[in-house]
């Protein structure tokens, strides 16, 4: 059964050198919510979504993941939590020595024991829902930017993860395409997958978020609905929501 | 500048030296520690031998050519004067397989082998292909690291078979030039001073060199930063490093070889 909180960060501290990047961080996306962290660059967006899956150590605090303190877990334990959870990188970081079709089987060839022709099936079939079927024997390199980010979603989904991570789908974009990667995720999002997505773009954090969350100076400063959010007592809040509404 | 601000910077020099030295060989302990756990990742090192080994045959072969070549002169040039031709081809194997083989393959291969393992990873750490491989549950260190060091490994010995088989042929082309000897004869007189002792060490020495050329590439490779720049640097401090710690533990590693096998000196 799938825990009520399937993310939670607990008074998370971090530091690089003397730089502080995130400070006491709290935070929680129940399981089966879409919660979106805006926020100015530098203020640990990305960080946060690192510390979510292992990459990044705190310096202090906790951080759940579907109920597991990931912080205290051996390379094993954090390795099968991490086959729960799909990342998509902000530039989809696809291995550049394989092509597309192994980039998406990669996961499968490494965590089941299907049989080769059925991994080439399901990564078929995962690049396919991301419109990029085609693209199976291509190499990441002949790829556009938008290409390159939904062959990397449709890797971080290989193994229909619980909880999907995904930073700045929308940076470098056009808008259409920037469209097409948020109906993949809202796809995710009515499939019951739990999303938790970094972005600067507001447009696509309302259709996406249930909640938005705004990060400063590794901080929370407000959490709620993009119209709880408008109407912030914060003018900090307010301020960056009309600025990145352009309005 | 005063004096001692010269001396205060040598010193932090020194102990940034001293604990360059010492992530780095904590980091090739830990490779060694971790080729003999599972997962093996059998077929990424696999891959990685035909990488660092069958890719380079031709630019070992075609060196040891040449050096055999230049070697067998500088042998005649030297051995004519004591009217000692015959002991040319001994004398070229003996060089070959003692040290110059040995030698020149891993420096050879410091260039072509961690120069590439050095930007390969580098640019995997810059373009977050290393992150993504650990959050795919992919142990990133055992599956890049360590298959690369072992491939590394594994073939720098195979190629200074190569290298001293490859300088010995170069060497009866040389002595074919100038006057006629049967290639059994050539080789007959080139392996008759050669013993085990010459052979089996100095060849299992270069297993040293391989960890030495893979643990300095894959090292910096995962500690790359500064995007494409950072890359570079990367490439070329692979290079300049592995070939100095090779140079440097060739000298002790003969010093080795000399006390375990007084016969050799």
């Amino acid at each position: 059964m799938a825990a009520v909180e399937a993310i939670r960060l607990d008074n998370v501290s971090k530091a690089f050198g003397a730089r502080a990047v995130l400070q006491s961080l709290t935070l929680t996306v129940p399981a089966g919510k879409a919660y979106c962290i805006l926020g100015r660059s530098g203020t640990g967006k990305s960080v946060t979504l690192k510390h979510i899956v292992g990459l990044v150590h705190p310096d202090e605090g906790r951080i759940l993941v579907e109920g597991e303190d990931i912080t205290r877990l051996s390379r094993a334990d954090l390795a099968r939590v991490r086959r729960r959870m799909g990342f998509l990188f902000q530039n989809a970081a696809l291995f550049d020595s394989i092509t597309v079709g192994e980039n998406v089987a990669f996961p499968l060839r490494r965590h089941t024991r299907l049989a080769d022709a059925e991994v080439r099936r399901r990564a078929r079939e995962k690049l396919a829902q991301v419109g990029l079927e085609a693209a199976y024997d291509q190499m990441p390199g002949e790829l556009s930017g938008g290409m390159r980010k939904r062959a990397g979603l449709a890797r971080a989904m290989a193994l229909d993860p619980s909880i999907l991570l995904v930073d700045e789908p929308s940076a470098g974009l056009d808008p259409i395409t920037s469209r097409e990667i948020d109906e993949l995720l809202l796809a995710q999002r009515r499939a019951g997958t739990t999303l938790l997505v970094v972005t600067h773009n507001i447009p696509s954090a309302r259709l996406l978020g249930d909640r938005l969350i705004v990060l400063h100076e590794g901080r929370v400063v407000a959490e709620g609905t993009s119209g709880e959010l408008e109407r912030s007592p914060e003018p900090l809040v307010r301020e960056f929501m009309r600025a990145e509404t352009g309005g | 500048m005063t004096v001692a601000t010269s001396v205060q910077r040598a010193s932090d020099a020194l102990v940034d030296s001293f604990a360059w030295l010492g992530a780095l060989s904590i980091f090739g302990a830990r490779a060694l520690r971790d080729a003999f756990r599972p997962p093996f990742e059998l077929d990424e090192i696999t891959r990685q031998t035909f990488d660092v080994g069958w890719r380079s045959v031709p630019l070992i072969a075609a060196s040891g050519l040449a050096i055999g070549i230049v070697l067998s002169m500088h042998t005649r040039a030297s051995l004519e004067r004591f009217g000692a031709e015959a002991m040319i081809p001994a004398g070229l194997a003996l060089a070959l397989i003692r040290e110059t083989g040995p030698l020149t393959t891993a420096l050879l291969l410091a260039g072509r082998v961690g120069a590439g393992i050095g930007a390969e990873l580098g640019a995997m750490r810059v373009t977050e292909q290393i992150d993504a491989l650990e959050a795919t549950a992919v142990d990133s260190f055992k599956y890049l690291a360590v298959t690369r060091i072992v491939a590394c490994i594994l073939t720098v010995p195979l190629l200074t078979v190569l290298m001293n088989f490859s300088g010995m042929v170069g060497g009866y082309i040389a002595e074919s030039a100038i006057g006629y000897m049967s290639l059994q004869l050539y080789f007959d007189r080139a392996f008759s001073l050669v013993e085990f002792q010459d052979f089996i060490p100095s060849t299992l020495k270069t297993m040293v060199f391989g960890f030495i050329i893979g643990t300095v590439a894959s090292y910096l490779g995962f500690q790359t930063s500064g995007g494409t720049e950072g890359v570079g640097r990367t490439s070329t401090r692979s290079v300049v490093l592995a070939s100095l710690l090779i140079i440097v533990t060739n000298v002790l590693l003969v010093r080795l070889i000399f006390f375990l096998f007084p016969q050799n000196v």
